[in-house]
């Protein structure tokens, strides 16, 4: 087991090296142009201003992000940033799971309400992400309760929740109808209500179902967030630093690379708190259905 | 049947399906039969005679089409949620996360037994199927023989006076079955419950029962009863000579119910 680990993480080195060996082996042997065919760019180019050495874009981290007096350093600026958005992904990912649960659970609960709402789930995710983004927005400020205001942070959450829930809807409902009929008649016989059946039966037999879809939410939670802070213009995560850096790559090419960092920073922090989820669960993996 | 006390009493059962293209298959046709207090019937016939058919109805895993079936002198509903009745089934049904012990609880859990008195029955039970020590082992560290046992003993945690069993030794070898039916006889013996008992073997039927109920297809009916009373049910019985009379009985009917073309499903082992 302990050897497993290690080779594992060795893995895992190896093939982030292997990347940098392959941006900065592609950067030294390739033309300054990149590759074309007849007019087609095939494989980008090589300059600088295209693709910044590792060392330069890593050094750069450590520059203030301005020349402004009083500027942050950079890799300061970018985990303020990834944190700020992480924590919008975070609720949109909960907002999702609950919702994605509550979807199949009406589903599994009434075949009427699959067969009416299962049609929709699928739709939803064939919609762009930028075009319904103003919508929410416009939405979410017509809503006035009390002194409840809505905040474009709200809308974010919103629309990384519109991502999350779908494959826990899809996947939960698999899940949820995975018990063998067998099992069914044997909590029929026990005359369990339907509720009884849900936690002692369903919910547990949909845990290997279940625990990818998380890991799916959460990757959707983030790509939802950081396209949703752009689409919106929420400042302050790292989707609005993207853009707002990418204006001034032909100055300063390497500082763009970090809020990119930051946004992997984001995925893979996102991805190991879900997998801890797993870690509490590993009794129903057993006999793992197949995924 | 004059205030005789009767566990199963099944009248003029017909249970008809209906298939998706809108046919019919008849898997039962006016079937009769009663089981008294502590009686152990067998339900044997080739693949599609409605013997397992019979047993969901007696549980109200399904519905009549016509007829009428009591359970301790109440419908099948009333029977199964008053927890009339244990069952267990061909694949041994343990869920897989839930530990040995968990697994023989599970019907008392659900209908709120406390804690302590979840325990002390689980303790008799493991006593009762020889697997105290197997007690925080989960399904999958099991044999097949085992993981039927816990079933078995899953079914009487309520100490039910009625056990439905589908098959319950279908997927065992040989060696594990002959094992199983011993224990099996004690167990009733012990706790005096009636017995149905669905199975495709004559051997096994013959061994365990007072009753053979000996059935055939299209539609599904009682073809026969054969009636068994040995003095005891142990190893010796086995080799004994009024086993293979039943044996011999029970085969002879059922090759009779299908007219001379051969019991199909039936094992003759």
């Amino acid at each position: 087991m302990r050897g497993d680990r290690i080779r594992g993480v060795l893995w895992g080195l190896a093939g982030v090296l292997a990347a940098m060996a392959l941006w900065e082996g592609y950067k030294a042997l390739a033309p300054a142009d990149g590759i074309v065919i007849g007019e087609l760019t095939v494989l980008p180019r090589t300059t600088d201003i295209a693709m910044p050495h590792i060392w330069d874009m890593v050094a750069r981290l450590f520059d203030p992000v301005t020349r402004a007096a009083g500027a942050d350093v950079l890799w300061w600026a970018v985990l303020q940033a990834a944190a700020f958005s992480l924590g919008i992904a975070a609720l949109g990912w909960l907002i999702g799971v609950v919702s994605g649960m509550v979807l199949a659970l009406l589903m599994q609960r009434w075949l009427t309400a699959e067969s009416a709402v299962l049609p929709w789930v699928v739709l939803s995710q064939t919609v762009p992400l930028i075009a319904i983004a103003p919508l929410v927005k416009r939405w979410g400020t017509a809503i006035h309760i009390g002194s409840f205001e809505w905040e474009n942070w709200m809308s974010v959450a919103v629309i990384a929740s519109y991502l999350a829930f779908f494959p826990v809807a899809v996947s939960a409902l698999r899940g949820l109808k995975s018990p063998h009929a067998a099992d069914v008649d044997l909590f029929r016989a026990y005359a369990a209500g339907w509720w009884t059946g849900i936690v002692r039966l369903r919910l547990p037999s949909a845990v290997p179902y279940l625990l990818p879809a998380l890991r799916l939410a959460a990757a959707n939670a983030v790509v939802g967030t950081i396209v949703a802070e752009v689409s919106i213009g929420l400042g302050g995560g790292v989707g609005r630093m993207i853009i707002e850096f990418a204006a001034t790559a032909s100055g300063d090419p390497a500082k763009t690379w970090a809020p990119i960092f930051g946004a992997m920073l984001i995925g893979l922090v996102s991805a190991g708190l879900v997998s801890l989820i797993g870690l509490g669960l590993g009794r129903f993996r057993r006999g793992e259905a197949p995924a | 049947m004059t205030g005789t006390p009767v566990a199963v009493s099944v009248k003029a059962v017909d249970k008809v399906f209906r298939t998706r293209k809108g046919g019919e298959v008849h898997a039962l046709s006016d079937v009769s039969l009663d089981v008294a207090p502590g009686e152990f019937v067998s339900l044997i016939g080739p693949s599609g005679c409605g013997k397992s058919t019979l047993m969901r109805l007696i549980a109200d895993l399904d519905g009549v089409s016509g007829g009428e079936i009591e359970v301790f002198g109440k419908s099948p509903e009333q029977a199964r949620k008053d927890q009339d009745y244990g069952i267990a089934f061909q694949q041994a049904g343990l869920l897989p996360w839930r530990t040995v012990r968990a697994n023989i609880e599970l019907p008392l859990e659900i209908h709120g037994v406390d804690a302590r008195g979840r325990k002390e029955r689980s303790d008799e039970l493991l006593a009762l199927i020889g697997l105290e020590d197997f007690a925080d082992h989960h399904p999958d560290q099991l044999s097949g023989g085992m993981k039927q046992r816990v079933a078995i003993a899953r079914a009487m945690a309520e100490r039910p006076r009625l056990l439905l069993m589908d098959e319950p030794f279908g997927a065992l070898d040989e060696m594990t079955r002959e094992h199983m039916q011993n224990e099996l006889v004690a167990l009733c013996e012990e706790t005096g419950a009636a017995v149905v008992f669905v199975t495709h073997s004559i051997p096994e039927a013959v061994f365990l029962s007072d009753r053979v109920v000996v059935m055939s297809p299209r539609p599904g009916r009682i073809t026969g009863i054969v009636d068994l009373s040995f003095a005891a049910r142990d190893e010796d019985l086995r080799e004994d000579a009024a086993f293979y009379e039943g044996v011999t009985a029970v085969r002879t009917m059922l090759h009779g119910a299908e007219a001379g073309a051969g019991p199909r499903g039936v094992e003759n082992r």
